[in-house]
């Protein structure tokens, strides 16, 4: 019997799903649906847009206004759709590879905008799909099937990048910690504004076998230990955030959001008109 | 009474136009010389409750003009040679999922950066063939600016019926140039919406096979819920890795613009009947081309134009019906033969069929054509 999560926000019709087993991003996409159930949104309304990539197959699954689109590109078709109708509640889900590399110009210029949707990025640290060449969160020294002696590249922290460009709320949660994927998830859907979560994921079938991480179990036990909640930074010594990575809300402000001031110039010419 | 005369460029006009037909959402990145279609948009939208946005570029533009389609306004993008590759993969994304849009390509010389402000009639293949693997596509492409103001309206008139992407295949000389448009009343051009689903939501099928080949379509946010995918899908939206299910959807795709070409071929005929030399030509090189036409009329040379107002697709049967007796086919034209290769691919006759061709940036002036034909007719005499 499915639960009432699955029942009410998945195509049940569309399971099983293809992910291998213990890839993380089943988890992370059950974190999205049980933020929008408790979000308590309209169903008609909201809108999944994904890219291509593992990860973005989740949109198939979810039973929502869903748009699987060409690889890196989802934001750009998210900023369309939410313009044209600003009612929607549009959610991306992108991986690390399609939002940071090949759609790392719309990623960053979404954020500049502050346009009012939330993006979620499953971050596995590598292009899964494609069969596990680097990405470009693949940390330094790493392998992938393109990076045979190691990953040269210097890694992307998805979350800086996004500060840095200008979104409004910013946070990352891992597989491990999925009660705070929700919430945070929740935050920035009920932000307005561009709201950006982090994922991390766990490709065990790639990333893992070939930095040799061991199984599933290993990979997200590994993420418990690897990562700090930021709002702890201060009390921490330098030695206890050795080797670590910051997890959290790293960014919650109010600026003004890109539709709203559209709307100003529209509204500015009514007026005119009534005149 | 005629208030609504206006002295308008081309780019102008296909604003108008488009204002005319219903749209309400630009998204584009300036590139000469296309750019007034933008600043126009820009300026105008607002005004009317539209909604304009300068993307980051190109794909980002034609992305989100699907987004903004889906959304339920009717959406446009405009740009020019190396823009109009970079929308490419997204071009095709609408041809597979059948999002009603219209990307405006003026034509540049190039490849690559080419010559920027010089005008070209180089994208004709890229219009039919640009994205990948095999899909239908409507281009047109106008000879004057009034027609542009006329042929936009049907880029989206098209858009809207057969829910597929419309290129409207501009070029630099009808772009810039300023003529007088009498801008049609409300009412007196035809306005086509889209076709709304008029079932349950839980009996809709996004894709479904109806009898005009062309599957309903709800906006999202309209109480439809369903899934839009660039892979090949089944009538339900969800993907499908079938053999026959893939053949099903291209026949579809096929079948519901070469069913309706009667529809869709839009051509002008100008004194064919009687002629012995026919010139095969479209875009700005009509309007030499008539010129041409007419002097050799008047020195006693009966030539005759087949103007092509829509380019894709082909009008295959047209082409053959007219160029029936004729003894020469010229194809004047700002690229290195693209349109004469199509007319040579249909006309398998004795004719001869020549290109008049120039890919520098400079315009084939109607002396040009008369010399070239001339030339042609004193060497056939000689021989
Ligand atoms: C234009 C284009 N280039 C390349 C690809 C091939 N491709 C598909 S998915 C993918 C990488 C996906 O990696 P990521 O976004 O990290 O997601 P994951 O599969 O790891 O979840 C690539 C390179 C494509 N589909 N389109
Ligand atoms: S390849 Fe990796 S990311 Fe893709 S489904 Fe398998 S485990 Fe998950």
């Amino acid at each position: 019997m499915p639960s009432r999560i699955i029942k009410n926000n998945f195509r049940v019709d569309r399971l099983p799903h293809i992910w291998c087993p213990g890839c993380g991003h089943g988890i992370l996409m059950r974190a999205i649906a049980v933020a929008i159930e408790e979000s308590n949104l309209d169903k008609d309304k909201v809108c999944i847009v994904s890219g291509i990539g593992c990860s973005s197959r989740a949109a198939g699954y979810m039973d929502f206004n869903t748009l699987h689109t060409t690889h890196g590109r989802a934001i750009a078709f998210a900023t369309g759709l939410k313009v044209a109708n600003p009612d929607l509640k549009v959610i991306v889900i992108s991986g690390d590879g399609d939002a940071s590399a090949i759609g790392g110009n719309h990623l960053i210029h979404a954020c500049r905008r502050n346009i009012d949707i939330t993006t979620i990025i499953f971050n596995n640290n590598i292009y899964g799909m494609t069969g596990g060449q680097y990405s470009p969160t693949t940390p330094n020294k790493e392998k992938g099937t393109t990076a045979p002696y190691g990953n040269i590249d210097k890694a992307f922290d998805i979350c800086q990048l996004a500060s840095g460009a200008g979104a409004t709320y910013v946070a990352r949660s891992t597989v491990y910690h999925v009660n705070k994927m929700v919430e945070y998830v929740k935050k920035g859907i009920k932000h307005k504004g561009f709201s950006l979560v982090e994922g991390v994921s766990a490709c065990p079938t790639y990333y893992g076998r070939k930095n040799k991480k061991g199984s599933a179990v290993d990979l997200i036990k590994e993420m418990k230990h690897k990562f700090i909640d930021i709002s702890a930074k201060d009390k921490l010594s330098k030695d206890d955030v050795k080797n670590k990575i910051f997890m959290g809300e790293f960014k919650d402000v109010k600026e003004p959001e890109y539709i709203e001031e559209y709307f100003k110039i529209i509204d500015m010419f009514k007026k005119e008109m009534s005149i | 009474m005629h208030n609504n005369i206006k002295f308008l460029q081309g780019n102008e006009a296909c604003v108008q136009g488009a204002i005319y037909a219903g749209m309400k959402f630009f998204a584009g990145y300036p590139i000469t010389p296309s750019t007034e279609i933008a600043e126009l948009s820009s300026a105008m939208l607002p005004k009317i409750g539209g909604k304009f946005i300068q993307m980051e570029d190109e794909i980002a533009s034609m992305a989100a003009v699907i987004g903004g389609s889906l959304g339920g306004l009717k959406s446009m993008t405009a740009t020019s040679g190396p823009g109009f590759s970079l929308k490419q993969e997204n071009i095709g994304y609408a041809c597979i999922t059948e999002i009603p849009c219209v990307i405006v390509n003026v034509q540049r010389g190039g490849p690559s950066t080419g010559l920027p402000t010089s005008p070209s009639q180089g994208d004709v293949m890229q219009a039919r063939w640009g994205t990948h693997a095999d899909h239908p596509i409507i281009a047109l492409s106008p000879t004057s600016v009034s027609e542009t103001f006329e042929l936009t309206v049907k880029a989206f008139n098209f858009s809207e019926k057969y829910r597929t992407p419309v290129i409207l295949l501009m070029d630099e000389v009808i772009a810039h140039m300023r003529e007088k448009v009498i801008v049609p009343n409300e009412g007196d051009m035809l306005v086509i919406d889209r076709k709304k689903p008029q079932v349950e939501s839980d009996e809709y099928k996004a894709y479904e096979y109806t009898e005009d080949l062309v599957p309903a379509m709800a906006n999202f946010g309209e109480g439809y819920r369903y899934n839009v995918t660039g892979l090949v899908h089944d009538e339900t939206g969800f993907p499908v890795n079938s053999t026959s299910e893939a053949e099903r959807l291209l026949n579809r795709l096929m079948g519901k613009i070469n069913s309706n070409l009667d529809d869709i071929l839009i051509y002008e005929e100008y004194l064919i009947e009687d002629s012995d030399i026919l010139f095969v030509t479209f875009g700005c090189m009509a309007r030499s081309t008539k010129e041409a036409v007419n002097n050799l009329r008047n020195e006693g040379i009966k030539a005759g134009m087949f103007v092509l107002k829509t380019i894709w697709p082909f009008p295959e049967e047209k082409i053959k019906q007219v160029s029936k007796d004729k003894n020469m086919i010229f194809v004047p034209e700002m690229n290195l033969g693209q349109i004469r290769q199509e007319v040579e691919r249909l006309v398998k006759t004795d004719c001869n069929i020549y290109g008049i061709n120039k890919a520098n940036g400079e315009i084939i002036t109607p002396e040009h054509i008369n010399d070239y034909v001339k030339g042609v007719l004193g060497k056939c005499l000689a021989e």
